[in-house]
Order: structure tokens, then sequence, then C-alpha cells
């Protein structure tokens, strides 16, 4: 019996091994396309083998001690009143003590080498794609090219891509799990996080937070194309016969509809995301209308004094809840869940 | 009239829901038959349900905690049979709306109505024996938190019936649990359960801190006091300082949904930030009110088994402190991606992995329990094993969600619900599944099946690693949580392993239901009239099994840490017994079971928005409050005669038992 048991647990651990491997072969976040999917998966199993230091010899020690100090085996060793040794206390304080501390050096590093506000070194100039989630589907939206889709995105490879990500309703997740980080989308604030592609293809993408009854169709392909097969692919956007004008198109988009299919839009109105972005900066008395009032778009306003704190915000690598209204009751608790970066 | 209810409101088209309804409906109705039949309604109502007896309030928590489970597992299978299923362009067998509340369902009812309940049973059945007290410090709060917990549960069956669930997932994010995205009822129950059982749970948590501060035995000091004693303080002074939060929060949101106001809402100034934050910081300090008492059950249950003392037991008092303030700086861990800067996201990941130091520590300590002990491989030791082994690599799985970086790629996906399902049955379900085998005894006065014990065990450990080690893998491919069906057809034999171990795992649960009915049918053969059927090492042992309802009949004295088994070890002839003396006991009440009534019936209420209804339980809850103030009957003396006779009467059985032990030795010899 005892010796069966031992056998089905090493079986499990086998089997748990197993798992790993296949795991191996053809999956996204272990067969990566980007620079930053490449540098997680690193950190990942490197974070995996660290721990294998102490979790081996636990799994071992625990299967020894269980069998070799068993009631029955009257050879082993039995002092009842044996419950403290200081050369022990300090080896099982010491070990984990060192692998924490390791861990945290590389957590340290990480969190702000992998920082998902953070742009990417590159020769490429960057571009910037908007993504704003709405139930239950992905709108993207191209500012300079002046076009936008529907649960499709494409950017050329190798090109650093801006995704700043929001939300026209519920909280949703931004993720292609090829590329690497995932980032939260919420309304009414301006999120990022910095991707690359290595390699053309086509990979899925999909909000990973649940957001309500069409949440498992809230799927999007994003295609890594050449960089004339990008120009291509915004051609045939742009041959599109619908055009995404805020805020009446935009509203029919945002209606609540179920694995929508994949739509293009021509062309779209002037900042349309800043405009879903101020869409849900209401609030009473401080709704005070006017233009000159909005911070609007990160790039062209830093004139006006609101735009400035956005501006650091983005920068800076905040999620800001991007209070277009100028009060400032409002804007000392910018919601910023930044503390101290 | 009736709010927002109607004959609409019941899912009379949904055939899956009312197969359930009929199915409870029967069992409840043969229940309700059964006890009218055997006229058992005076004897539950006067010795059970208005008992303020702590073993008896524990026995009922593990009763719910049980059914409950039931309930939670059948979501568990509905689930992973869908997810089974629904591959490529198949839909499945459930629609999202119905998908959705059952995943809901399944978080809240095995947190909230089985993991909770169990170790608050737990600790009622043990925490005063292992101290040496009579009862606990508030016996009618305890009492009146039990059933606030019962109503909480009742309501949330309730809508299984009448209305909806939540379709939010179990901590109700916000925005999507405005009105605005759930204008059905489903939230409403979510809150009203959740806020009544938080009150009970409250209450629990001042109940046992005051109980095991102010009450223990001559000369037990703190670091005399056993270490599931110690868990379970840190536990409850986990739950007083957060379960307030959670009912702050959730407040919060029902000011949201009643009255228009906008904490968490999209627009007017609301942030859902503020919201997740606010729940993980409850949400956090939850799981380790979970889990310390279970890590006090295996120092228990593998010092007792090894026969050998607790290794490194102030390491492992000081671990469990540290770990329970670690637990509040912790929670932000739970939303890495909302995208906080680098330096917020690299502290609190490097907290969090700070807590697996004394976790490690702990683990260490039990190993080396074993090591130069003399282990008796019983089911407990089993769990303990099974333990050691599965949370270690949980722990290890936690310990790389906690690393931002890494987490960006693993937060919501799959990986996530393998990692708390490794650390929760392999954790808390283990442990408490190992500390029921352990104080069955104790609290009836019989020992359950070994077998079938060991069987339920082994279902269990290997159902779960057929369960969710597939849901590590398919999260490498980039399957997420709550999804209610999936495009890539690659991802099903993976779905379809896991629901083999939801299989495996329901044999489990099947064995401990056979070990119940086993154990209850051979009573005889396993009774236990020693009272310390394990050889034990801490007071609750020393009392007879069951305890009598004033647990010592002579308060014990502690000198020692193991002190039931030091004074075994000295065998010291207890010369000269104290005279008996009158004891001091608390009265059962009606009051507990009649203001949780009320409680429920507000509940209801609100979530139909019938006001006058509430009202009409806002009163009652409020008179039978002052008439429970108001009534100063509420305690008695057993005479010392009586403790003298009951103690008489055991000592008689026990002393017939030897004997016929005896006499079957003899009749097996010749």
């Amino acid at each position: 019996m005892q010796r069966r048991s031992l056998w089905r647990r090493r079986g499990t651990l086998v089997l748990l091994a197993l798992c790993l491997f296949l795991a191996g072969c053809s999956s996204a976040l272990l067969d990566p396309k980007g620079q930053v999917g490449a540098e997680q998966r690193t950190l990942i199993l490197t974070a995996f083998g660290l721990m294998l230091i102490v979790v081996i010899p636990v799994i071992a020690m625990t299967l020894l001690f269980g069998w070799r100090y068993r009631r029955s085996n009257s050879v082993a060793k039995y002092l009842p009143d044996w419950a403290h040794s200081n050369v022990i206390e300090a080896v099982v304080w010491i070990v984990p003590c060192a692998i924490i501390a390791v861990l945290a050096l590389l957590t340290w590093k990480t969190s702000h080498s992998l920082d998902p506000h953070k742009p990417l070194e590159s020769d490429v100039a960057p571009i910037e794609i908007q993504a704003v989630a709405l139930d239950w589907k992905w709108l993207f939206i191209y500012p300079e090219q002046g076009i936008a889709s529907v649960n499709e995105v494409a950017f050329p490879v190798d090109t650093p891509v801006r995704f700043r990500v929001s939300s026209g309703s519920v909280m949703n997740a931004f993720f292609i799990p090829h590329l690497g980080s995932q980032i939260y989308a919420m309304a009414g604030m301006d999120n990022d996080v910095h991707l690359i592609a290595d390699e053309t293809g086509s990979y899925p993408g999909r909000s990973t937070n649940y957001s309500g009854a069409g949440f498992s169709g809230m799927t999007f392909e994003a295609k890594v194309t050449t960089p004339a097969d990008f120009d291509a692919w915004v051609e045939t956007v742009r041959d599109a016969s619908q055009t995404l004008t805020y805020p009446e198109a935009y509203e029919a988009l945002a209606e609540p509809s179920e694995s929508n299919p994949v739509e293009y839009f021509s062309a779209i109105s002037p900042s349309l995301y800043e405009s879903i972005l101020k869409s849900f900066h209401t609030g009473g008395d401080h709704q005070m209308g006017g233009d000159h009032q909005v911070s609007g778009d990160h790039a062209d306003s830093q004139d006006s004094e609101s735009a400035h704190t956005t501006d650091h915000a983005a920068k800076s690598g905040h999620v800001t809840n991007n209070h277009a209204s100028q009060d400032h009751a409002m804007r000392s608790h910018s919601s910023s869940v930044e503390a101290g970066g | 009239m009736f709010g927002k209810l109607s004959l609409e409101s019941i899912p009379y088209h949904e055939p899956i829901i009312m197969v359930v309804v009929a199915f409870m409906a029967i069992a409840g109705i043969a229940l309700f038959g059964l006890i009218t039949y055997y006229r058992k309604w005076g004897w539950l109502w006067n010795e059970w349900f208005t008992s303020v007896d702590h073993k008896k309030l524990g026995i009922m928590y593990f009763i719910v905690a049980l059914v409950m489970l039931l309930r939670g597992f059948s979501d568990a299978i509905m689930m992973r049979t869908q997810l089974a299923m629904a591959a490529g362009d198949a839909a499945g067998y459930l629609p999202p709306e119905h998908y959705d509340q059952i995943f809901t369902a399944h978080g809240v009812i095995m947190i909230f109505f089985v993991a909770m309940p169990m170790v608050i049973g737990l600790m009622n059945l043990v925490v005063p024996l292992q101290i040496g007290a009579r009862d606990v410090a508030y016996p009618f709060l305890n009492n009146l938190s039990f059933w606030l917990f019962a109503v909480a549960a009742i309501l949330v069956n309730i809508s299984l019936v009448v209305g909806e669930f939540a379709k939010t997932g179990w901590l109700a994010y916000a925005p999507l649990s405005g009105i605005e995205f759930s204008p059905g009822v489903g939230v409403d129950y979510w809150i009203w359960a959740l806020q009544i059982s938080g009150i009970g749970t409250t209450l629990t948590g001042i109940n046992f801190f005051v109980t095991i501060i102010k009450m223990r035995t001559k000369g037990m000091t703190m670091f005399r006091m056993p270490i599931f004693t110690w868990t379970s303080l840190c536990a409850n002074v986990l739950i007083i300082a957060s379960f307030p939060i959670l009912t702050a929060t959730v407040a919060l949101l029902t000011l949201d949904r009643y009255f228009g106001m906008h904490f968490f809402t999209n627009d007017f100034g609301g942030n859902m930030m503020m919201y997740v934050n606010l729940i993980w910081a409850w949400g956090h300090p939850e799981v380790y009110i979970l889990i310390l008492p279970a890590f006090g059950v295996f120092s228990e249950v593998i010092s007792t088994f090894a026969r050998k003392r607790l290794f490194g037991y102030a390491t492992m008092v000081w671990a469990t402190i540290a770990i329970t303030l670690l637990s509040f700086v912790v929670w932000l861990h739970h939303f890495f991606t909302m995208g906080a800067g680098a330096n917020v996201n690299a502290f609190f990941g490097i907290m969090t992995m700070i807590i697996a130091i004394p976790t490690g520590v702990k683990v260490f300590n039990w190993l080396f329990t074993m090591f130069r002990g003399s282990l008796e491989l019983t089911s407990p030791v089993l769990w303990t094993l099974g333990f050691i082994i599965t949370f270690t690599l949980g722990g290890m799985t936690g310990v790389m969600l906690a690393v931002p970086a890494a987490n960006f790629v693993l937060h919501n996906s799959l990986f996530v619900i393998a990692h708390f399902h490794n650390v929760i049955i392999g954790g808390v379900v283990f442990g408490m599944m190992a500390g029921l085998t352990f104080w069955f005894p104790k609290a009836f006065g019989f020992t359950l099946s070994e077998k079938w014990g060991k069987r339920s065990f082994w279902c269990w450990f290997i159902g779960f690693y057929v369960a969710f080690m597939p849901l590590y893998v398919l999260s490498f491919f980039g399957a997420v949580r709550r999804m209610q069906s999936y495009a890539n057809p690659e991802w099903q034999p993976w779905m379809i392993l896991a629901w083999v171990g939801a299989v495996i795992i329901m044999l489990g649960i099947a064995c401990t239901i056979i070990q119940f009915w086993v154990s209850i049918r051979d009573r005889k053969q396993n009774v236990d009239v020693t009272g310390d059927p394990w050889d034990g090492r801490t007071l609750e042992w020393s009392t007879s099994s069951p305890a009598p309802f004033y647990n010592f009949a002579r308060l014990p004295e502690v000198g020692d840490i193991d002190s039931f088994w030091s004074q075994k070890q000295r065998s010291e002839e207890q010369l000269e017994e104290a005279p008996y003396t009158d004891i001091h006991m608390p009265r059962n009440t009606v009051a507990g079971p009649v203001i949780s009534f009320f409680a429920l019936v507000i509940g209801f209420a609100l979530v139909w928005h019938i006001w006058w209804l509430a009202g009409v339980g806002a009163v009652g809850v409020f008179v039978s409050f002052m008439a429970r103030v108001f009534n100063d009957d509420i305690d008695y003396y057993v005479p010392a005669a009586e403790v003298e006779r009951i103690e008489r009467e055991h000592q008689l059985k026990r002393e017939q038992q030897l004997e016929r032990e005896q006499q079957l030795g003899v009749e097996a010899q010749a």
C-alpha cells in the first residue's frame, strides 16, 4: 500500500513535468514573437528555476521523511523531545531569504525594464494605436492615418507600437499573448502599453478581464505585417464605406454586440479617442463644456496648464484619470494609482 | 406591494435550474418529513438551534459548509463540463448569462459559505477546548454569528429559485456590478448575502480574539498556546482588521446601486480603481484568514501523529505573526496590470515574495517535526503530506505571479485559477479535511473510517493534479479565466482532461459522504471512551469525547507547550482530586435565530425593493435585539452534584468499554 502510494505521487510529478514540457511546444507565452514577450518568458523561466532550488528538496524531503520515519520502521531514530536546532533554523531561514533576495532584485529590475508604460528602444519610429474596449469588441483607432477598425489591428513588424488603451464601457484588459504585457482598459482613463513584434504573422488577442455576457467573444486578430503590407492594409481600410463620426456613429458602434465581425472605418472624427475619454469626465456643476477647458490630445496641447499635468502623467507612465473638468478638487484626486513613481 | 418581485422572477423556462430546484425541494421535503416523523423539531430547536455551546455551533457550521460544498462543487463540474464541450464553434450547453452566474456563485459559495464556515467551525470546536475554557467570551454573539452566516447562505440559495445571482465574478468589480451594467437583482443578492454573513464573521472575529486573549486557563501564557490557537488568533485579528473594509466597500456599492451615487461608476467622478483597491485590501487578508488556521491544523496533526514536539514552536509563532502583518501590504499584486508605475508594482511584488519566507520556514518546520519522529500514516497525515507537496507548488506559482513583469502575461489567465486552487484546495481544503478527521471524535465520541478517509484523500489529491495542471498549461497558450467558450480547438483535450480531474474530485467528495455513513453505522466499534484517541498533546484531549457541555469538570492547569502530553509522560496519578464545584454556564437563547430570521427578511426585501417588508424586518431585528438586551436570565449554575453525576457516568462507560475490550481480547486468544 505504502509503496504504491509513493509511486502515485511520483507519477503526478512526472505528469507535471510532462505538462510543462508539452506546453513548451506550441504556446504563446513560451514561444513569443516580440522583445517584450521574450524577456517575460526568460523572466518566468528564471523565477521558476530559482524556486526549484527550494521546491525540489522540499518535495523530496516530504517523501523521504514521511517514509523513513513511519511508525512501522523500527530502524529509524525516534527522539520525541527533539524540537530545536540552531543550525537547521538558520538554514531554513537563510535559504528562502537568499532566494527571495535574488528574486526581489530581479523583480525590481524587471518591473522597471518591462514597465508597460516605458517606450521601447528602437531605430524605427514608433507608431501609436488607440484601443478602446466596447461591449463586446475592440475598437482600434489610428490617429496618424485617420482610420479605425474593429476586432482587427495591423501594424508593421519590428516597429515599436504604443497602444493607448481605454474603455467605452466596463473594465477590460488588452492582451496579445504572443507579444507580451497586458494592460487594463478603463473608462475615462488613458492607459498605455508598448509592444513590438519581431516576426510577421497573425496573432490572437483578446480581453482578459471579464466584462459581461459577450466577454468570451471579445477577441481580435493582431496582424503583424511588412511595412509595405501595412500600407496596403491602411489603403484597404481607407476604401471602406463606413466612417466613424463622434458621437453618432461611435454611439451606434458602442451598442452591445457579441462576436462582432471585423469592421473598417475609412475616416474618423478628429480626436476621437480623446472624445471617448472625455465623455466620462462629466460631473454635475463641473461640466463646463467648451473645448478650451479640455486637456484633450496628449501631443498637441502642451500649451495649456491642464494638458501639462496630463502629459507629464502620460510620460512618466501613470494611469491618469484625465479629468477634463478644470475643477481643482477633481484634479487633486486625479485617480493616479501611482504613489512612488 | 412586492417591489420588483413578480411571478416572472422565477426562472421556469430554465430546465437546468428547475431540475436543481426540484431536487432541492424533494430533499427538503424529505428532511422536513423525517424530522417531523421522528418528532425531532423540539430537540433540534432546544438542543441545537438555540444552543450557545461552541462545540454544537462548530458542528452546525460544518454541516452547512458541507451542504454548500455540494452546491459549490455542482457549479464547478457544470463549468468544467461546459468548457470541455465549448471549443471552436460549439456553444456548449450553458449560455453566457447562466455560465456567468455559475462562476460567480462558485467563487462566492466556496469562499464565503464553504471555506469560511469550515475554518470558523473548526475554531469553534477546538479553540475553547485547547485553551481550557468553558465557552467563548460572548456565547450569545457566537450563536448570532452562526445564524447570520446561515441565513446569508439561505439568501444565496434563494437566488437560485427567485430571480438570479450576480453575473460579475465573485468580487463584483465595478462598474460592471453597478446599476448601469447589472440592472438585475443578482448583484443585490450578492450584496446582502455578503453584508449579513460579513457582520456575522466580524462578530466571530471579535469573539474569538477576546476569548483567546482573556479566557486561557491558568498557566497558559501566550507562548504556551497550541499552534492552532495561535493561528486562529492571527486569523481573528485579520478578520477584525479586514472585514470592516469589505462591509464599507459593499456599502458604497450599495449606495451607488440604490441611491444613484457615484463612488465607483464610470462617470461623475466615480472611480472603479478605488473599488478594486478596497476590495482587495480586504480580499488578500481574507485568504490568510483561511490558510492560517489550516496551517495550525497541520502543525497539530503532524506533531501528534509523529509523537514528537513540534519543531521550532517559537519560529512557527513568529512566522504566523509575520504573515499576518505582511498580508496587509500586498493587495496590489491582484492588479499589477492596472497600470501603476514601476516602483509601486515592484514594492508590492517584493512584499508578496517576502511572505514566501515565513511560509517556507513553516514548511521546513513541519518537515523537521517528522524528522526523527514516529509517524503514523493516518488519513490526517496523508492530507498533511499531500498539503506540503501541493502547497509548495502553489506557493511557487504564487511567487511567479508576484513578479510584476511576469504577471503582465499571466494575470487573469488560467494560471491564476490554477494557482489559487493549488493553494486553496491544497491548503485550506486539505487542512479542513485533516482537521475534520482529527477532531471528529472530540465532537462525536467516535472516530471516522480510516479506509474511506484515505480513499477520499487519494481522489482529491490525484483529482486536483489532473484538474488543475492542464489549466497551467492552457494559460501558456493564452487561455483566460471566465471564458464561456473558446475558438481554439487545440485547447479542448486539456479542458477534457481537467473535466476528468473534476470527476475524480467528485469521487473524493463521494468517499467523504460514504465515510460519514460508514462511520456513523459502525460508531459502536469506533467509539472513543478515552477522550484521547490519537495520544494527543493538547488540552482538548484531556476531557471526554464528546466533551461535556461544560468542557472541563475542573479547569486544567498548564505548565508547558504540549501540556497534556507532558502530563501523560509524567504519568502523574492525580492524587486527592479537588472536589467538583458549581459551574457557571450561559443559557441557550432564541435571540440568535430570531434576529437572523429578521435579517434575512431585510435582505430579501432589499434585494427586491419591497420597502415595507424591509421595515418589518428592521423592526423585528430591533425588537428582538432589545428583548435580548433586557433579558437578565441568561446564565445559570450547574450544581457540583450534577457535574459529579455526569463525570461518574462517563467514568463508568469507560470502565465498561475497557472490560468489553479485555473480554474480546480473551476470546480472541481462546
